[in-house]
């Protein structure tokens, strides 16, 4: 018995040898399970990229039916509370950007069974700025709708 | 460890609202401190809400969430007794979990 185990970590490929086991769903680590962090679109620094890194977010068409709520002024741009609501058939995940952040995409939200496609998220706004709602849908269509908020006092920095 | 998740979930009728309250510092790696040394980058990039074992919500944060952020969700059909958990993964690996029964 110990004579295997050694054998097994001499090798150093104990989990290369259970990796035939993950896909039978024996074996499942649960960091895997977790939604990974879609680190290439949330590193872009303007809009563009961002949109274009998310999944040509860049072509989506503009929809009356994702509403977006929230202040038109901003006294304090460390927490603006934005809600978003999707009215589109099949809405899959929603994605909220703002345009003039350092980072522009702030939060990406997927649903599945019982939740329904709505959001109420606080961000951090760094200026006045448009924020965007990217809807995809379970057919792979994309749609967006625009909101501008004007902030007074910013709230990335010091 | 991070400090507890506060979830509240409230049924009205077919429809159940569903509040959570991260609590996180969520630091941009751009605020200094007092004496000028950039805080460093800190914040919860992932995120799981689970109905009775099943996740009905995942989420990706960027540190422009605020600090101690509150979510606000809806789900249809949820009942007293079902279980909700949320659990967070932050930048530094720290993680968290809890869970309500709904009342």
């Amino acid at each position: 018995m110990f004579e295997l185990r050694r054998k097994l970590l001499k090798g150093g490929s104990v989990a290369a040898l259970l990796s035939p086991l993950l896909g039978t769903g024996l074996l499942v680590p649960t960091s895997v399970l977790a939604a990974d962090w879609n680190r290439p679109a949330f590193g872009t620094r303007n809009i563009g990229d961002a949109l274009k890194a998310y999944g040509n977010a860049n072509t989506a068409s503009e929809s009356p039916d994702i509403v977006i709520s929230a202040p038109e002024i901003a006294e304090n741009g460390a927490k603006v509370e934005i809600e978003i609501t999707s009215n589109i058939e099949n809405t899959r995940s929603l994605a909220i950007f703002a345009d003039k952040n350092p980072m522009p995409l702030s939060a990406i939200l997927e649903f599945s069974g019982p939740a329904l496609p709505y959001a109420r998220v606080q961000l951090k706004l760094a200026e006045t700025t448009r924020v965007r709602a990217v809807v995809k849908t379970l057919d792979g269509k994309t749609h967006v709708a625009f909101r501008e908020i004007k902030v007074t006092l910013g709230g990335c920095g010091g | 460890m991070g400090e507890q998740i506060k979830i509240r979930a409230q049924i009205k009728g077919d429809m159940t609202d569903i509040r959570i309250l991260m609590q996180h510092p969520m630091e941009t790696g751009q605020r200094k401190d007092d004496k000028g040394q950039t805080l460093a980058m800190h914040f919860i990039q992932t995120f799981t809400v689970s109905h009775n074992g099943k996740t009905m919500i995942e989420g990706q944060l960027n540190t422009s969430v605020s600090k101690n952020p509150l979510f606000a969700f809806k789900a249809r059909g949820i009942k007293v007794g079902d279980k909700i958990s949320v659990s967070w993964q932050d930048s530094a690996g720290d993680k968290r979990q809890d869970e309500i029964v709904v009342s």
